[in-house]
């Protein structure tokens, strides 16, 4: 019934390689990319945060839903890098858009799966009738411990969507979560860097909820692989979301425009987000698209689009995924990575 | 930065609101009480485009202890369409690079944060137009 | 108004002292002073400082300094103008003399800089909180953005900026007060660290201590206290917008031209006539906008006339012949004192090997924050 009517997203300029880090550490850097299909991620700047992010990712959605800021009854930040622990993202969003001051705030956390959660959220409400337009927002600036797997994927970046009726770019066509009760990465309060466990993490965690999401997802819509013309998934490294996809039977053409990990990095909760994004931002009417989330500890959440004639004629209104990605970029050694992720003890 | 004082600013740090003078025209960034040219105070609401170019610059090699990690940073007074000029950063490009007339935007970004415990503050800089 | 005269000053040596106390440095200064007038008793003290509060951790300096003088009773109050604190003192003290309120005053300027507070912050507090300190801008930021927009205008270059520098320094090398007393050239500042561009360390004044103090009385009292009055025929004081980006230009400090030309009106006289000056050069690009803004070099021209030889002992119109802030010190609310006392000196033919020969009128220009206030005086030798 709702859809989307406007997305954006931001990534910051900022990269670092793969082989960067992995000199760092005194580790093969060709086998480090081979292994996780990973070549560099984004890295914020030092003014940069979740908040920032999400305003710039906002903004595009607000240009190309074209609708009055201040009707937006609700706006919710999906993050595992939100900058307070206790203050939320969302009132500071709001503010600058001039959003607030009415509407509902949340901040959302679930590890990667933060932003579709929010999404989640947003859409039901417009479709309770509650709120006209309900936005959601992934955006992260995740960290990775120091001479950790995570180090080399964890990066920066994000996607906003509104939600509404009139006007949809996407119809909504079909939902779906399943969650379970799995400790495969978390961190706890007041530590700095997150943990996980290891090999874990991959088939009772993350192929374990990807999958039985998104075959439940496609039994739910009576829809095979083949009647979609895009997926995306959750992009913890490059290999995961391949190795998912080709097991429900999508091929590479399908995945390759939203599999935007290996030059990006694992935004966290912007992950399958901005991968939706770069979707969106080349997608023809009527085209199905596919989406599987995923959040350690854990969760995924999956959605089925379909795209609107009205898609081509807005999505011009807003910088794309690949403006965004082909853009100039600096790239840092991993001095200048340690300063800019605050890694580096200071005499505070 | 003490907290009311920070929040005080956000109209003007976050949406860019700014008066321009019913008796005058003048364009004041942040808004004020009193017109500085024709000493008015009836002013309408406006906010500033989230563009403009620079006039002046400087890039900062010995900061202030806030801004230590990063140094050097360019600040330049950006003017924007309204006529309005502000004080703020060019962030995103080779600081040495910003020259009178670069074409800038304004966007959002955290400007200075009081330690570890403290307030976020945030407002806009300038990043360069492609 | 009555005819107003200076009658003796004292000063401290400009520096990092660190043996002396905010408290220590104007006792100093203000002893010198009251024993060249042979005086035991005044009527009342300004005291121009910038922040003792910030510095360290001290307000309420009136009645603190008049009980370290032991003239607890007296009235004393602390003038703030930010860098130009000094020269508002003195104004403040001209006023008192001039309107018949007070026959005998102390004017004074101090400030303690080297305690550990944090001088940069501090500085910046003299620029627009909210509007510029707030995005990361320090005052060497503020007059780097200022030097970008002059240079742009008139074509200067960081060399032509150096050489005030390298002049104030050689006169400075022959003031046994100055912070600094050697000599520097051209390659050492445009090899010094870079601050903000294109202002490098040694364009710009240091941090130092230091206080300084003259008396002031009517004209036709002098002669009780000194057979040499130097005679303060004019007083100007103007405010800009405090913000650069409320400033019709940049490279123009409006509040310089104002208040030179209402000293210039209540004196009677033309920049023409200035044989000596004394002009806040806290940054080289100051003295060079100041210079213009005073009518003492045309528009556009203030970037050559240190190079040229114009503004040094010798030239037509020697500027900082004490060494000025950069070679002399820059212990913020004493500068506008410190700077009467030297043009006190030349209309006295004391000046030793800074003497500028036959000078009979000089003027001082003290300026606060990035060009926001200035205050400037013009004397008279008797």
């Amino acid at each position: 019934m709702a859809g989307i009517v406007g997305y954006g997203a931001y990534i910051p300029r900022n990269r670092i390689k793969t082989e960067e880090i992995a000199r760092q550490w005194g580790k093969d850097p060709e086998a480090i990319s081979r292994g996780l299909l990973l070549r560099e991620k984004s890295v914020p700047g030092l003014d940069e945060d979740t908040i920032t992010i999400s305003v710039s990712a906002a903004r595009g959605a607000l240009d190309r839903a074209g609708i009055d800021p201040s009707k937006i009854g609700a706006l919710y930040v999906g993050s595992e890098s939100h900058p307070y622990a206790v203050k939320p993202s969302g009132t500071i969003v709001s503010e600058v858009l001039g959003i607030a001051p009415e509407v509902h705030i949340a901040d959302f956390e679930f590890a990667c799966k933060a932003g579709t959660e929010a999404m989640f959220v947003a859409l039901g409400l417009v479709e309770s009738g509650r709120v006209e337009y309900a936005m959601g927002i992934g955006a992260d600036t995740s960290q990775g411990a120091p001479n950790d797997a995570l180090e080399f994927s964890a990066s920066a970046g994000g996607a906003a969507f509104i939600f509404g009726e009139p006007n949809q770019l996407v119809e909504v066509v079909d939902t779906y979560s399943y969650t379970s009760d799995t400790p495969d990465f978390w961190r706890r309060e007041g530590e700095f860097y997150p943990r996980h466990g290891g090999r874990f993490t991959g088939e009772p965690a993350y192929f374990k909820h990807v999958l039985s999401a998104s075959r439940e997802m496609l039994r739910k819509t009576g829809l095979k692989a083949s009647d979609f013309r895009f997926a995306v998934f959750h992009m913890p490294n490059g290999k995961f979301p391949l190795s998912a996809g080709k097991q429900l039977g999508f091929t590479k053409e399908q995945l390759e425009v939203g599999w935007l990990v290996p030059t990006m990095g694992n935004t966290y909760s912007g992950s399958s987000p901005t991968g939706l994004a770069a979707v969106l931002d080349v997608a023809d009417p009527d085209d199905l698209i596919f989406m599987t989330s995923f959040g350690s500890g854990a969760a995924s959440d999956s959605f089925v689009f379909k795209a609107t004639d009205l898609l081509p004629e807005r999505r011009g209104l807003a910088r794309t995924v690949r403006e965004l990605m082909d853009r100039p970029k600096r790239y840092l050694t991993y001095g200048e990575y340690a300063k800019y992720r605050e890694k580096i003890i200071l005499n505070a | 930065m003490p907290s009311p004082r920070y929040w005080r600013e956000v109209p003007s740090r976050y949406r860019l609101e700014a008066v321009r003078c019913r008796g005058c025209g003048k364009v004041s960034f942040p808004a004020r009480r009193i017109c500085p040219k024709c000493r008015g105070q009836d002013f309408e609401q406006i906010a500033l485009s989230r563009r403009g170019n620079v006039v002046t610059s400087t890039v900062i090699h010995v900061p202030p202890d806030e801004f230590l990690n990063e140094a050097p940073y360019a600040v330049a007074l950006v003017e924007t369409p309204e006529g309005a000029r502000l004080m703020t950063q060019v962030v995103d490009c080779d600081p040495d690079t910003v020259l009178p007339g670069m074409e800038v935007t304004l966007e959002f970004r955290l400007i200075r944060k009081e330690g570890h415990g403290g307030i976020r503050c945030y407002g806009h800089k300038g990043v360069p137009v492609a | 108004m009555r005819e107003v005269a200076v009658v003796a000053a004292g000063m401290t040596r400009f520096g990092e002292l660190w043996e002396s106390s905010l408290r220590d440095l104007f006792a100093e200064a203000a002893a010198e002073a009251l024993h060249n007038a042979n005086a035991d008793h005044v009527d009342d003290i300004f005291i121009g400082n910038m922040s003792g509060g910030q510095f360290v951790g001290q307000e309420h300096l009136g009645p603190l300094m008049a009980d370290q003088l032991g003239m607890s009773g007296v009235s004393a109050t602390r003038v703030e103008s930010a860098c130009a604190s000094g020269g508002a003192a003195l104004r403040q003290g001209f006023m008192a003399v001039a309107s018949g309120m007070s026959d005998l005053v102390l004017a004074t300027g101090v400030e303690k800089m080297t305690d550990g507070a944090d001088v940069t912050n501090v500085l910046a507090s003299a620029a627009d909180q909210e509007n510029e300190v707030y995005h990361g801008i320090t005052f060497p930021g503020l007059y780097a953005m200022i030097a970008r927009a002059y240079m742009e205008a008139h074509g200067a270059t960081e060399e032509d900026l150096a050489w005030v520098a390298v002049k104030n320094h050689r006169h400075g090398a022959m003031n046994p007060k100055a912070q600094f007393r050697r000599e520097i050239d051209v390659d050492d500042v445009l090899r010094s660290t870079m601050v903000a561009s294109p202002l490098r360390m040694l364009h710009c004044s240091p941090v130092s201590d230091g206080a300084a103090a003259v008396l002031l009385c009517p004209l036709d009292q002098a002669a009780k206290y000194t057979d040499k009055p130097v005679k303060i025929i004019g007083s100007g004081m103007a405010t800009g917008p405090m913000a650069l980006a409320d400033r019709d230009d940049p490279a123009v400090l409006d509040s310089v031209a104002k208040s030179a030309a209402r000293a210039y009106e209540m004196a009677g006289v033309s920049p023409e006539s200035v044989q000596v000056a004394e002009v806040h050069d806290c940054f080289s690009i100051a003295e060079v906008c100041c210079i213009e803004a005073l009518g003492l070099a045309c528009a556009g021209e203030g970037g050559q006339a240190a190079r040229g030889g114009v503004t040094a002992l010798g030239g037509r119109i020697p500027v900082n012949t004490s060494g000025g802030l950069k070679s002399k010190g820059h212990p913020v609310g004493a500068t506008g004192v410190a700077q009467a006392i030297e043009i006190f000196e030349q209309l006295r033919g004391e000046a030793g090997d800074r003497q500028v020969d036959g000078a009979r009128v000089g003027l001082t220009q003290n300026m606060g924050g990035s060009g926001a206030s200035s205050v400037v005086h013009i004397f008279e030798g008797v």
